[in-house]
Parts: structure tokens; sequence; C-alpha cells
């Protein structure tokens, strides 16, 4: 089984320095790109090799580049930006790639910004990710010296600065028009759109927008081709997925494996299955924001169309496995907490609704429920829906809930009944 | 036009709009918050949701926000859709969930926008059981209350001062449910338009502080159209009364000239009205007030019929702050050879010579909605913050027009205010300010010089020879200012609107010339090219238009004894010329006879003095400074013997004899009568607009249909119900009696409509939302100029004054709070305002910041605590200008500076 | 006052974009990791640095979490309090932890050594419970190996 993406990546970690990672076939992806294609040709096999987007969308990565306009009377510069903000809850993929090979990500970048003509790159790294933001640093440098950043790449006249930039917190700026406007220095609160980022983007200039893993993927399409990437899945989606397990599985941790692999193979084979004594009860398949599934979903296999058939959403791919022992009324008021607290406050329903639903759920969890709250609870997740609220934000924060009424009523009934949780002393 | 359907219905509308726009335009309550029609749209409330259907068989439909959804052809929308109802009245609850509740103790009750829009969804049940967020909240000076907990996070507060106003110290703090708007810490807004705050915000965060110390509510006001008295844009306003005090100024729209806002100084000027300073009876005096003695309206008329016999010794002096009419009343008592306009002389000559640009054309003075769709502007000598607030705050939105052209190539409409924004964000607009010191407008500006005002009058004629060398001469300027000419040359050469702004503000008239010409050449090059002209006073340009002779000439015919009686209009001498001259003048006088609503200096020294009415009390005209004849309404009857100034010249003339006046009972005659003498005011004689209901009287209502207390509210005098005092003026009545419903757009009194009792009404005036007002904006211009190609230019002059070796050119610097003379009757006002100063730049200064100097002025001394400006050209120095504790004087002047040691001496 | 080597970071972040106030989040946390926290009087220093206003600067700052607008210990402990780590024991985590250190989320231990602050995901999902001392991310705790990482600040 071939794993591009982690294939260089040490069992400790420590990542590989320009010369390993040239050693291991690196940036010979950049030179044949800035050598050999132009950037339209270099976007035309991205679009070949159906790579979708990893950062939760699953948008065509080739499509949206081409809607970065083109030709010398285009304003300049033009931007590349990568979201490498990482918060959505129980999601740790992009740290692994760049903690383990940051090369394979500037490579990456590179390329994708020699495609759309981008002159300034920035990573907007999270806070928190203090180790990758030291080897991005060091690979950044590695690879200014040997010039693959900076003016003239590789004698074929494209120049391209790259800089890293530190976001200070917030689950929003993982938003791509919120990430714009926080890299702009202002208030992350996202845009609307239209105007797409594409065509007005950072500084209100064309900018291209992507995350981590997907620009991992970038070196590797262009070095073996899209009919090599379509291979690597099972389903027509290109390419192979990293995908994670936490919550209470033998071996928690993230693998990575063909796209459309089930849910099953991922948490029996790789995460080892249930702790002793614990059965599965629910799982969140692609981060904090997509809707429960359950036992009966777990031959399901993990891609973008299979995951929405069944009424969710790949996300990010890293899921969250809640046992039979874990509350799950607790667990929605600790998502719904996370969610309304990370709200920019920019628009009614997100800014004021989540906090209510949190106030329900806490209650409930506390015994204090009223036979009335779970109406309410439901009115909201038909209410706060896409296109009803300014961003996928609150959306998204709907999901867990939705589904969690749907398959788990008699959860909240019981904490509304018991006046208290039964779950504490389990 | 395209078409769209709501609820299954065709609907015909212009193109271009959203669909809450096109739904308020076409009448339908639609709820919003976050939406202005000034400040377009953002989607950040939600509240104005509608089901958008794709096609007649579609019946699903989405939910979509109205303000975000361009109103395209074909397309068809639910406003009564059952989700959409549901949706709208959710968004209100949420936004309820931490509202106080608190109104009747809020100064926003009934006139709250989020009180009409939770009514209009029909939310009336709270069901969130928990704990309210609560805020503290900031002191934010003088003008503006600060009560967050009512916040519903609109961001329009943010929008407005930030966005639109250009200010920085107000912003959205935290976020998620935390979201704060205020500022760094506690202080005095600094924006000049901070009061707007007070109608942008929906609800009672931002509410007028100065109506707080005498609050009223609004239906409990009574109000009438008026006109600002405090500048010479001649905004629109709607002044509040209630038991003969003046509560409160409002905004009133007015789509060319004033829009939906106001500057501080208009909105808090008008405590002058209720001040202890007013003039109430008429006194006789022997020269000084510590004797003044009331007297009865009969014995004064007497007095003066003494004082004015002999008709051939008496002399008038007029006034930019009084009414036209009034100003008019005196030139026919004295005469026309013997009225004075009452201007200072740099006033009267900088005046003069605008009045000439304009009607000479062949470029029209610009309207300041004009001033906005500028595409380039040069601002040559004047620092329009200070001397016309509202043009400063029409120039900042050339920006938006710019972002706007730029816009049609991102195919973003206008009304997307964000996406507007984030394209244009990295452009400065082609202003180009030019002004003796640093301005509140520079942040704004492409480029920005400062220089003395003979160094901006080369400036303007270096662009002048940039634009085409064979029709000017080249002056002799320096590479800097040539390079800087050049660039300035290419933006208006480029620009399909170019705007040229000057004014008094230097009291040079070759500024004014200067930006003549260039507006004069490029509108023959064929641009739009438009000329806005900066005035001091509300009647400056109309007192101006009426002749009259100069000040100096008015010293002189006392001085040699030609005349020996003045009768002086609603005017402090004080503050138009050189003390020593008012007081010869005065002292040399053998009958003063003052008109005013203030005592002032000049009014001290008066033998007669008569109480004028202020323009809260009286119905009359003032002519802005783009020439536009508005008419303003008293608000509230005259008490006891206060008077119109033009009703005591009337009495005046009555008393001394002359027979013209017996016929002007009424301010038509006396209009009437205007006309027919100087046909440069024909349109005068039209501005009263007809009711178009017949009402009791033919008049309209100045109380509200909900007006409480009359009855009761003179109890203490009497338990009879008084008559409402006549008015033989106005087409007002001091009464809630008669129609209340839409009057004719120069009578709006109050904005209110069924449903909706904040100025968000005021959709349902307007004959297309942003738009003007149905019926037609009010007022008249009174000059349009001719189109004509004979254009003689204006020469460079060739007379400098120069400052020598160690001596500095003084020149006035203006303050919006401060050199204004009525506003300074506000306590805010006056706190806004600055100590006495004179100002050099660092590299000049004597002695340190806020130390002593003495100048030296034509063998006079003062002295004054200086502040250091950095940025003040070379050998320049500022004194601010009409600001109480600084003398008048004739600027720019050349002075000497002396620094500490010699003061000592 | 900034030091000057604060204000030459400052003028090195702030090259990296098209006007200065874009670098204001960066700028504050430069001064944050020589003071610790951002005090009124330094926000007001660098935006006068960055030639914007205060309040602006403020408005950025009070939006984003990792800038501290108040004081905070010699060491700043980040408890992960989301979905993974809430699974794994994050409740048990936090009361001993406030039970060690003798206060509450947002508070300073009274020698000055510890402010103990929730945070969201870390980013470690697979080896829950985790907290962030500082810049060191600490893993698979239990109630032992909080003393001892404790221990070993000063
Ligand atoms: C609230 C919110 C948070 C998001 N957070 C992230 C994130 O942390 N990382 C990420 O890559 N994408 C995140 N996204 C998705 C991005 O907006 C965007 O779709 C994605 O980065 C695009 O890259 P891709 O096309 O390569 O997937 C988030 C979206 C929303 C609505
Ligand atoms: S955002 Fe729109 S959606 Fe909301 S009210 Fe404001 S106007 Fe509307
Ligand atoms: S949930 Fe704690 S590290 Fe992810």
């Amino acid at each position: 089984m071939e794993k591009p993406l982690t294939q260089n990546i040490r069992p400790d970690g420590t990542p590989l320095n320009l010369a390993e990672y040239e050693k291991a076939g690196g940036y010979q992806g950049l030179r044949k790109a800035l050598t050999q294609l132009s950037p339209g040709e270099v976007t035309q096999l991205v679009l070949e090799s159906n790579l979708r987007g990893r950062g939760g969308a699953g948008f065509p990565t080739g499509r949206k580049w081409s809607f970065v306009p083109m030709g010398d009377d285009v304003p300049q510069p033009k931007y590349l930006v990568i979201n490498a903000d990482e918060m959505e809850p129980a999601t740790f993929k992009d740290r692994l790639l760049m903690e383990g090979d940051p090369h394979q990500l500037i490579e990456g970048i590179i390329i994708a910004a020699y495609a759309v003509q981008a002159g300034i790159a920035y990573i907007f790294l999270r806070r928190a990710y203090v180790t990758a933001r030291q080897r991005l640093k060091q690979a950044i440098e590695e690879a200014c010296a040997k010039g693959y950043l900076g003016r003239n790449i590789l004698g074929s006249g494209f120049n391209l600065e790259l800089y890293l930039h530190m976001s200070a917190g917030r689950y929003i700026c993982g938003e791509e028009t919120a990430l714009l406007n926080a890299l702009e220095g202002k208030r992350a609160i996202p845009r609307s759109k239209p105007p797409f980022p594409p065509v007005v983007g950072l500084w209100g200039k064309p900018t291209a927008f992507n995350n981590v893993e997907t620009i991992c993927n970038v070196p590797h399409i262009i070095r073996h081709g899209p009919v090599w990437f379509k291979d690597l899945s099972r389903v027509p989606d290109g390419g192979t997925k990293i995908y994670g397990a936490s919550g209470k599985v033998r071996r928690p941790g993230a693998w990575e494996l063909p796209m459309g692999v089930t849910i099953r193979e991922i948490l029996e084979e790789h995460a080892g299955g249930m702790q002793d004594g614990l059965t599965l009860r629910a799982l969140l398949p692609g981060g904090a924001s997509t809707d429960m599934l359950t036992a009966e979903n777990l031959d399901i296999p993990m891609d973008f169309n299979s995951m929405q058939e069944a009424g969710s959403r790949l996300g990010t791919g890293t899921i969250v496995v809640i046992d039979d022992r874990t509350c799950i009324v607790g667990l929605l008021a600790n998502l719904m907490q996370f969610f309304a607290q990370e709200s920019c406050g920019w628009c009614t329903p997100c800014r004021e609704g989540l906090a209510w639903l949190t106030k329900i759920l806490n209650a409930m969890e506390q015994g204090r429920g009223k036979p009335e709250d779970i109406d309410h609870l439901r009115l909201h997740t038909r209410l706060i829906t896409l296109g009803r609220t300014f961003c996928a934000l609150a959306p998204g924060a709907m999901e867990p809930l939705q589904s969690a009424l749907m398959y788990f009523e008699d959860d909240f009934k019981r904490h509304i009944h018991e006046k208290s949780c039964p779950w504490r002393d389990l | 036009m395209v078409t769209i359907y709501i609820e299954g219905k065709a609907y015909k509308i212009k193109q271009g709009q959203n669909l809450l726009q096109a739904c308020l335009g076409l009448g339908f309550d639609l709820p919003y918050f976050c939406w202005h029609p000034a400040l377009g749209s953002v989607g950040a409330c939600r509240q104005c949701a509608v089901k958008r259907f794709k096609d007649e068989n579609d019946t699903r439909g989405e939910i979509v926000m109205a303000c975000m959804t361009p109103a395209d052809d074909g397309t068809r929308i639910s406003i009564n859709d059952p989700e959409a109802v549901q949706f709208r009245a959710s968004v209100i609850e949420w936004l309820m969930i931490n509202h106080p509740h608190d109104c009747p103790v809020c100064d926003e009750g009934g006139e709250c926008h989020l009180q009409d829009m939770t009514v209009m969804t029909g939310h009336n049940y709270r069901h969130s059981r928990f704990p309210k967020r609560t805020h503290r909240n900031q002191d934010l000076g003088p003008f503006i209350n600060h009560e967050m907990n009512r916040c519903i996070q609109c961001y329009r507060c943010v929008r407005f001062y930030r966005d639109y106003a250009g200010g920085s110290d107000l912003n959205a703090l935290a976020s998620h449910d935390h979201v704060y708007f205020g500022r760094f810490q506690s202080g005095p807004l600094e924006s000049e338009f901070s009061g707007n705050l007070v109608e942008i915000c929906p609800t009672g965060v931002f509410t007028d502080k100065s109506l707080k110390s005498h609050f009223t509510r609004k239906w409990d006001l009574q109000t009438a159209p008026s006109v600002c008295v405090h500048c010479g844009l001649g905004c629109n306003t709607i002044p509040g009364e209630r038991y003969d005090e003046l509560r409160r100024i409002r905004n009133r729209y007015h789509h060319q000239v004033n829009g939906y806002f106001l500057c501080d100084r208009g909105r808090y000027g008008y405590e002058f009205v209720n001040s202890t300073q007013r003039i109430r009876h008429p006194l006789r005096q022997a020269g000084s007030r510590e004797e003044a003695k009331l007297m009865m309206e009969t014995e004064a008329l007497e007095l003066a019929a003494a004082m004015l016999a002999d008709p051939g010794k008496v002399i008038g002096i007029g006034s930019p702050r009084a009414f036209l009419e009034s100003n008019f009343a005196l030139r026919a008592l004295v005469g026309p050879e013997r009225f004075h306009a009452g201007l200072s002389d740099s006033d009267f000559k900088c005046l003069g010579t605008g009045c000439n640009i304009l009607q000479r054309g062949p470029v029209p003075a610009a309207t300041l909605q004009g001033v906005a769709l500028a595409d380039a502007a040069f601002v040559l000598g004047e620092d329009v913050t200070q001397t016309a607030p509202l043009m400063a705050l029409n120039l900042r939105q050339m920006r938006y027009g710019k972002s706007v052209r730029i816009v049609s190539d991102f195919q973003v409409p206008e009304w997307h205010d964000a996406g507007v924004r984030e394209i244009g964000q990295l452009q400065s607009p082609a202003l180009f300010n030019a002004t003796p010191y640093p301005t509140r407008l520079d942040d704004e500006a492409m480029r920005t010089v400062y220089a003395a005002p003979h160094d901006l009058v080369r400036l303007g004629f270096a662009v002048l020879a940039a634009l085409d060398a064979s029709v000017f001469p080249m002056p002799d300027v320096n590479d800097a200012m040539q390079a800087l000419a050049n660039e300035i040359a290419q933006a208006l050469l480029k620009a399909e609107r170019p705007l040229l702004v000057a004014g008094t503000g230097c009291g040079n008239p070759a500024l004014i010339e200067a930006a003549a010409n260039m507006a004069w050449y490029l509108g023959r090059k064929g641009s739009a090219a438009a000329f806005a002209l900066c005035v001091p006073e509300c009647n400056s340009l109309g007192l101006r238009l009426m002749g009259g002779l100069d000040l100096n000439s008015a010293f002189q015919a006392i001085d040699e004894g030609r005349a020996d009686t003045v009768v002086i209009l609603e005017n402090d001498l004080y503050r138009r010329a050189d003390a020593q001259a008012v007081d010869a003048m005065l002292q040399k006088a053998r009958n003063i006879i003052v008109i005013d609503h203030q005592q002032t200096a000049t009014s001290e020294k008066a033998h007669l003095v008569l109480p004028a009415a202020t323009f809260a009390e009286a119905t009359g005209t003032l002519i802005n400074n783009e020439g536009r004849a508005q008419r303003g309404y008293a608000v509230m009857p005259p008490k006891g013997a206060v008077r119109a100034g033009w009703r005591w010249l009337q009495m005046l003339m009555k008393a001394a004899g002359h027979a013209g006046a017996s016929s002007w009972l009424r301010l038509e005659n006396l209009t009437a009568d205007l006309v027919k003498d100087m046909p440069v005011f024909q349109p005068v004689a039209g501005l009263d607009p007809k009711p178009a209901m017949p009402t009791p009287g033919g008049k309209l209502p100045r109380q509200s249909h909900r007006y409480t207390g009359r009855t009761a509210m003179h109890a203490d005098i009497d338990v009879s119900e008084p008559k409402p005092p006549a008015d033989e003026d106005a087409p007002l009545a001091f009464s809630m009696e008669g129609y209340d419903g839409r009057p004719p757009a120069g009578l709006i009194s109050r904005v209110w409509a069924p449903g909706w009792n904040s100025e968000q009404s005021l959709n349902k005036f307007q004959s297309e939302i942003g738009g003007p007002l149905r019926g037609g904006d009010p007022g008249r211009r009174l000059i349009e100029p001719p189109a004509s190609d004979d254009i003689r230019y204006f020469a460079m002059p060739e007379q400098e004054i120069l400052p020598g070796a160690d001596e500095y050119l003084l020149v006035p610097i203006h303050h919006i709070f401060g050199s204004e003379e009525l506003s300074m009757a506000s306590p805010g006002v006056a706190r806004q305002a600055p100590q006495p100063y004179l100002a050099l730049r660092p590299e000049d200064a004597p002695v340190g910041d806020g130390e002593q100097v003495r100048l030296l002025v034509s063998g006079k001394s003062l002295v004054l605590p200086l502040k250091l400006l950095p940025g003040m050209p070379e050998r320049t120095a500022g004194l601010p200008d009409g600001l109480p504790g600084v003398p008048k004087m004739v600027l720019p002047a050349v002075v000497k500076i002396l620094g500490k040691g010699s003061i000592e001496k | 006052m900034l030091s000057e080597q604060e204000k030459k970071e400052i003028e090195v972040v702030a090259g990296h974009y098209p006007i200065k106030r874009a670098a204001g989040i960066e700028a504050l946390k430069i001064v944050q990791k020589h003071r610790g926290w951002i005090s009124d009087e330094v926000l007001s220093h660098v935006a006068d640095a960055l030639e914007m206003s205060p309040t602006d600067l403020d408005a950025v700052a009070t939006f984003y979490n990792f800038i501290f607008r108040r004081p905070v210990g010699r060491h700043v402990i980040l408890v992960c309090n989301s979905v993974s780590c809430w699974i794994m024991g994050y409740d048990t985590i936090v009361s001993y932890l406030k039970d060690r250190l003798g206060i509450g989320f947002g508070e300073t231990t009274g020698d000055g050594r510890f402010t103990l602050l929730p945070n969201v995901c870390l980013g470690a999902c697979d080896r829950a419970p985790v907290m962030m001392i500082d810049d060191q991310l600490y893993v698979n705790l239990d109630a032992e190996k909080i003393d001892k990482i404790l221990g070993s600040y000063d």
C-alpha cells in the first residue's frame, strides 16, 4: 500500500531536513512543474487527479485554482494562503504532516503558487502548534537558501515569497474568509461571498486557498501523474487520506489509508477496537461539526460521497469514538460550549442561538432541564442551517446536535425526568 | 427597470437594488437592523430573511437575506412565507435574549427601531429562562450616552463611525456573545460626527446626552422643519421643543444636502436658545449692561423712533447669522446706500469673490451629494472638517465612489458594503488636501501639503499651469511643489467628476480664484467639474448676495460724522473687526440700537437692545454655500417681547414713519417685496410648500398626534386650556390638531409611519430608498450659472504678505467646537473646545509646549500659551479663529513672537 | 515604552504585509513574549508603532484568545477542554489541577507561578487528555504526571 503523504515520516516524528527530503525524491515534482509544465498544465493535472480539498468541504482543488484570474492584466500581487489552523476539535492530521515532513508542504506550496501565479504565500498556522512552527521555519530557511523560494526559482523566472503567520487563536480563523481578515490584521469575521477569494481575496487581490493536507498531495500528483493518484483510492475521489481516531479505543492515532476505507477498518484494524469493557455507541466521523453515526454505520466507506449519503460528512476524517459510558448530552454540552465560545459574534443566530443552546444543554446535564427544552433544541437545528447564518460555523454546530436528537432522544428525556445525568457515576 | 414577484404579484422596480431596498421601496414592511441606506448591506443581523423561489414551479424555495440578494429581473420571493416569518421571529427572539427590556427608562423608547421590529415580527414571549449578560458602560464625553446592555450587535455604530466617518476610537471589542462596542478606555468620542450614533443605533445604546438633561419622548416634542445655523452648509434639521425649551436637534433628510447625517456642532450647538445669556426684553442702557432698564415694547418703540428721527444719519449693520428677511428689512429701514454687510474684511472680500464666481459660471456649485460622488478632488486652503464639517464627511465617501467603479469589474453590486470595501481597501481616493496646517481629513487624502496661504495660491496656479501651460503661466515654485502640481493636474484631468474646494478659511480670495480657474478650465474641457465654496455662517452667502457696504465704511461714516445712529442686527462686531475700531465707533455713535437674541460685547454697549427670536422661534430663509435658499420654521412661539428680527425692524420702520413696512404683517408680504427689489432672490417667493390635504386653517400640526399633557402642562397658570398661539408666517400650527399624514417634503416636522416610530420611517417618505423625498427635495437654488464659453480667468495676484526675517505669518486655525459663536453656549460644545493658544511648528518654537509666548501685531501685544503643531509650515503661526479669549485680528498678518524672557520683562 | 529589541522585531513582521497595521496581532505577540501580558499602556505604544489607534488594536487584541489583556503568572497552563479530552477524563484532570494549585480558571497562584486557563482542542487528541504549559505540550495526563510536571517549573 502506497503512502505518499507519510512515507517519509519517521516513527519518532523527527522531520527530514532538506538534503534528506531531496534524497527521498523531494523537490522533483517542483522541478518538473517549473521546468516542464505551464501553470495551466499544472492546474490541469490536479484537476484530472480528482483531488478534493481536505479542509472539510471537499471542493475539487483544480477547479478552485482555475477560478483565479490569469494573465498580465489581472490585479497583482496574487496570493496563496495555506490553512494550517486545524482547530476542529479532535483533528490532528495537519500537525502530523507539518511536524513530520515540512518540506513536502513547502514543495506543494511552491507548485500551487506557480499554478495560480501567486507571488506571495502565507501559511496560517495555529498558535498551539509550536513544534510545527519551529520545523516549518527551519525548512523555509533551508528552502530559501537553496533557491526553492525567492526570486527566479530554478531559473524559471517564477518568484515566490513565503511567510509563516501564527494565529492568535479562534476556531473561526479556519473559515477561509475569516482567515483572510485575520491575515490582514483585522477581527476574524467571515466575509460574504460573492466576491469569492480567488477573485477578491487577501487585500482585495486574487487568492488561492488550501488546506495543508490538500497541498501535500500536489508534489506527488505532479511527479507520478493523475492516473497513479486516482489509483491510490478505492473511490472516484483521488488519493489517500489521513484518517484518525480518538476516544476510548485501544490505539488512538492517525493513519494514511486509501480514500474510501470503511469506518470499521479504521477503528478495528488500525485503532485496535474499543478499550476493554466498552462498546461503541456512536461516533463523529470527521470532527466536531459532523453528524453522529452509530454502530450500524460501521461499514460505510469514509469518502466524501458515501458519508454524505449516510447523512453525515467526511469532514476532516478524524473520528471521535463515543463509548457507552460517555454521556451524549454531556458531550453535546461540551461541543456546543466550544462552538458558542468560538462564534465570531457577527451574525445573530450563531452569536445568540449557540449561547442559548449551551445554557440549555448545561442545564440538562446538571439536572435542571425542562421538557420543552428538547423542542427548543430541535427547533434550533431547523432554524440554523446553511444560508441562514453568515458562515458554516453555526450550521456545523447543529450537525452533532440534530443527529443526537435523532438517535438518542431518550438520553435527553432521561436527563430531564431523572433530574440528573444518568451517566454521572458510571 | 426589472420585474420582481412578491407573493406572486409582479412589480416593476429600478435595476441594481437589493431585495430589502426593493421591498421597502415598494412599501412592504420587512424588518432589518444591520442594513442602512447610507451604509449598505453586510448581512450580519439576519433579520431581513425572505423566501426566494427559483421559478413559478418551485414551491420549496430557500431562505435568503433580502439585503444581500440582488433584486434581479424575474426574482420571486415571499415575505409572508411561514418559514420566513418564523425565522424572522426567531432572530428577534435571539436578539432579545439579553436585551434588558428597560423601555420605560430608556431614552430611545417611543422611537426605537428595535421596539418597532419586535412588534413587526410578532415576538412577544421570552422562552429563554437564563440570566442575561451584562456589560459595563463607558463615559463617552458630553454628547453621547452609552448603555451597552441594550445592544443587539447590529454593528451599525462602528460601520458608521469607522467606515463611513473615518473615526478610529470606537470599535467592536471581544467576540462571540461578549461583543462590546466602545473605546479602548472611557473618554470623549473624537469624531466630529459622533452624534449620528444616536440615530444610527437602532436601540438605546447610544443616546443623546444633551437631551438626557431635559428629557422628553419623541411624541411629546413640538417639532418643525428647520435649517442648521452653525455653519454655511445649511443642513436640514428637526429641532424639538417642550415647555418653551429646545431639547434636541435631529437630522432632517435632504438627498442633496446633508443626507442622513449632521455634525456634532449642528446637533449639539442648540443650547444658546435656552441660554441665560438670552435677551428677553427691550432694554434701555446708557452704554453698559449694569445700568440696563427693562422697557415696555411701546416705550422701546418710542425711544427708537426718536433715535431714528433723522433717516439720513442712520446706518444699519446686517448679519450673516440672521435670516435673509431680517437683513432685507434692515436694508429697507436704512436704505441700500447705508446698509453694511456686517462681515469681517476678509469674509467680505472672499464672499464677494465667491458670489461673483458662482454667478458668472459656467461651473455649478457642488451639492454635498455631488461632493461624495467626485472622482478627484483638490481642497485648496480650507480645513473642511472644521469649517464645513458635512462636506468633509462627504469627501470621505469619495473612497467608496472609487471602489464602486472598481466594483463594476468584479460584479459586486454597489450596496454590497463589505465587498466594495475589501476591493478598495488599499487604495486612497484621488483627494488632494492642501492646507495651512495639518487637518483631520489628511488621513483620507492621497496627498497632503501644508503651506502658508500665499504658497497655496502658488500651488493652485502651478496646477493650472500643469493643466495647460498655454493658458496659464507657471508661477515660481520649487521642484517638490511642481511635482505635486503635476500629479494633481493629472488626477483632475483624468476624472469625470473633478471637484475643486476652496473657501473663506484662510481669508485669501486668490485661493478661491485659483480653484474657480481650475473648475472652469476642467468644465470647459468637458468633464462634469464642480466647485464647492466653503462659507463660514448660515447666511453668509445670502447676506453677501444682498450687496451692502463693508464694515470699515460704517466705521468711517460714524467717525466722519456722516452718520450718528447705528442699527446692529444679530451681530457681535467684536467678532468681525479689530476691537479698537469697534470701540471707536461705538463710543462715537450717539444712538446704538442692537437687535439680537444673545448678550454680546456689542449689545452691552448699545443704548437700546431689542430681543430677537432665534431660529427656533422664527420662520425665515437662509442661503447656504451652494446658493440654495432654504426655509426654516419656528419650532416654538416666541415668548413675551421676543420677536423675529425682521418684525422688530418692521415695527421700527412703522414707528419711524416709513411707509413701505406697514404691509409686512406676515413673512410672505415681506418676501414678496424682497424678490421684487432683488431679483436674484426670486426663488425665495415660492419656498413654502402647500399642504396637499385640506387642514384646519390650511396648516399642518407641529405636535404629534400622540402629544400628551396639552391640557395639564399650563395648569399651574390656568386650568382652562389656552388657545394655541397663532402663527402668521408658516403653514404650520402650534397645535396637535390636523392632518398627520405625509406632508409635502419641505414641511416634514417629524418622520413617523404606522408601525415605524423611529427615524427609519424615513423609508416611507422617500421616492426611492436613499433617494429624493417624495415630491422633490425642499429648497431652491438661486444660482444656476449660465453655460458660457466666455471665461475670463483670474490672474495670480502680485501682492503677498511675507514675514520678515524675525517675523511670522499669522493664520487662523478653525475649530468645529470653539470657532463658532452660538454653539459655544452649549456646555458640551464648550467642553470640547480648546483653550486659547498659539500654534508653531516645533522647529520654530522659542519656548516649550504650553509655555507662554507674546505676540506683537502692529504695535499691540497678546500673551498666549504655545502649542507645538508638527507640520505647521515654516515661519507660520496659527491662532484659533473666533475662540473666546482670542481677540479678533485681521488675518493673515505679520507678527513677531517673543519667548519667555521677554514676557517677564 | 517598547524596548529597542521589541521595536526591531515589530518592524520586521510589519514588513511582511502591505500595511503596518496588519501586523497588529504579530506585534502584540512579540511584546507578550517579552512581558507576559499586554497592559493598556503597552497596547498604546504598540498602536503608535503601527500607526493605528489603540481602540483599533484592542479590537483585534480582545478578539483573539492568545493575547492576554490581564496579568498572568510566570507560566500559563492551557488545559484542553474539547471533546476528545473531555471523553478521556478532562473533568478529573481539571479538578486535580485546581486543587493542587488552589485556583480556578482565569486565576493566578499567589506566588505568581501559574495561571490556569481552559483552551480549545490542542490537536493532540490521540494522546488525550492534554495540556500545554507555555510552549510545551503534555499528553496522556494523570495525577501523578501532573505533579511531576508542575514540579519542574519555577
Ligand atoms: C468554522 C470553520 C472552521 C474551519 N476550520 C478549518 C481548519 O481549521 N482548517 C482547514 O483546513 N479548513 C477549515 N475550514 C474549511 C475552510 O474554510 C476551507 O474550506 C478549506 O480550508 C479549503 O481548503 P481545501 O479546499 O484544501 O479543503 C473551516 C471551515 C469553517 C466553516
Ligand atoms: S443583515 Fe441583512 S440580513 Fe440582516 S438585516 Fe441586516 S439587513 Fe438584513
Ligand atoms: S480534544 Fe483535546 S487535544 Fe483534541
